[in-house]
């Protein structure tokens, strides 16, 4: 069980993450995407699944047993080539349904002061 | 003014989905969990065989989003990952989607996304938003 004080807490990653277009056309030639001139809808993933890992791996959760439940991506504009990433992730909530641990971070990704894209995962811990 | 009526149907597109195609979402991705490429690792955890990551289902699905109105149009994009995608391999899997407008907003559609590998529903409430002229 993830401790009940750091449900709610935001955690800042502490690198950025400079988004290149080699990564973009990496990403784009993996799902085969035709156009590479802006990151796909689900490229932050990317980012923001590692930067989650981190933080609940450093909860004590066994990554281990984490399936993906749900995903969502809200995008305010396409990531591009020259952004510099910052994600600010929070443990909305976390609860045990079954026996499963169910964890629902969401993401929020930052250029600079601007909001480019929030995602919401739902991650399911198997007992 | 749209083209888009509430109820229409999109055309479904058909993917394919193979261990060659995991292991370069795994690289681009950085998702390199073995059960989407280790067959037995994936069978010591209790899966039938080595599955695909979720979000390569989704990123495809994304394709098909993207394709509507073009790149960079799409503005919200969910999914819940029902079942997931078995690929044995040296073989293709197929994955259909095809898309239905739900909802016809101010310069945007919302559209149901249905994801079938066979006839298994893979992806569920899924729905994207598409900013459209």
């Amino acid at each position: 069980m993830l401790s009940p004080d750091i449900v709610g807490r935001t955690f800042v990653g502490a690198n950025s993450f400079a988004v290149t277009q080699e990564s973009i056309t990496e990403f784009c030639l993996a799902i085969g995407e035709p156009d590479f001139s802006v990151a796909p809808p689900t490229f932050s993933i990317k980012i923001t699944l590692a930067e989650s890992e981190t933080l609940l791996k450093d909860s004590g959760l066994d990554w281990n047993r984490v399936v993906h439940g749900d995903q969502r991506f809200e995008i305010n504009r396409p990531i591009i080539a020259g952004d510099s990433l910052r994600c600010s992730s929070t443990i909305e909530s976390a609860r045990m349904v079954a026996g499963n641990e169910i964890v629902s971070v969401r993401s929020d990704l930052h250029h600079e002061t601007e909001l480019v894209a929030s995602s919401w995962s739902t991650l399911v811990v198997r007992a | 003014m749209s083209n888009y009526v509430v109820g229409q149907e999109l055309a479904p597109h058909n993917f394919t989905i193979n261990r060659e195609l995991l292991v370069g979402y795994a690289n681009a991705s950085g998702d390199q969990n073995p059960i989407h490429q280790d067959e037995a690792f994936a069978k010591s955890v209790g899966l039938e065989n080595v599955i695909a990551h979720g979000m390569f289902t989704m990123a495809l699905a994304g394709r098909y989003v993207s394709a509507i109105a073009g790149s960079g149009t799409v503005k919200e994009f969910s999914a819940r990952f029902l079942k997931p995608v078995v690929v044995p391999a040296g073989l293709d899997v197929e994955l259909i989607v095809s898309g239905k407008v739900l909802e016809i907003l101010d310069s945007a559609i919302k559209i149901e996304i249905t994801a079938m590998c066979g006839d298994i529903k893979v992806l569920g409430m899924s729905k994207a938003v598409v900013k459209v002229k």
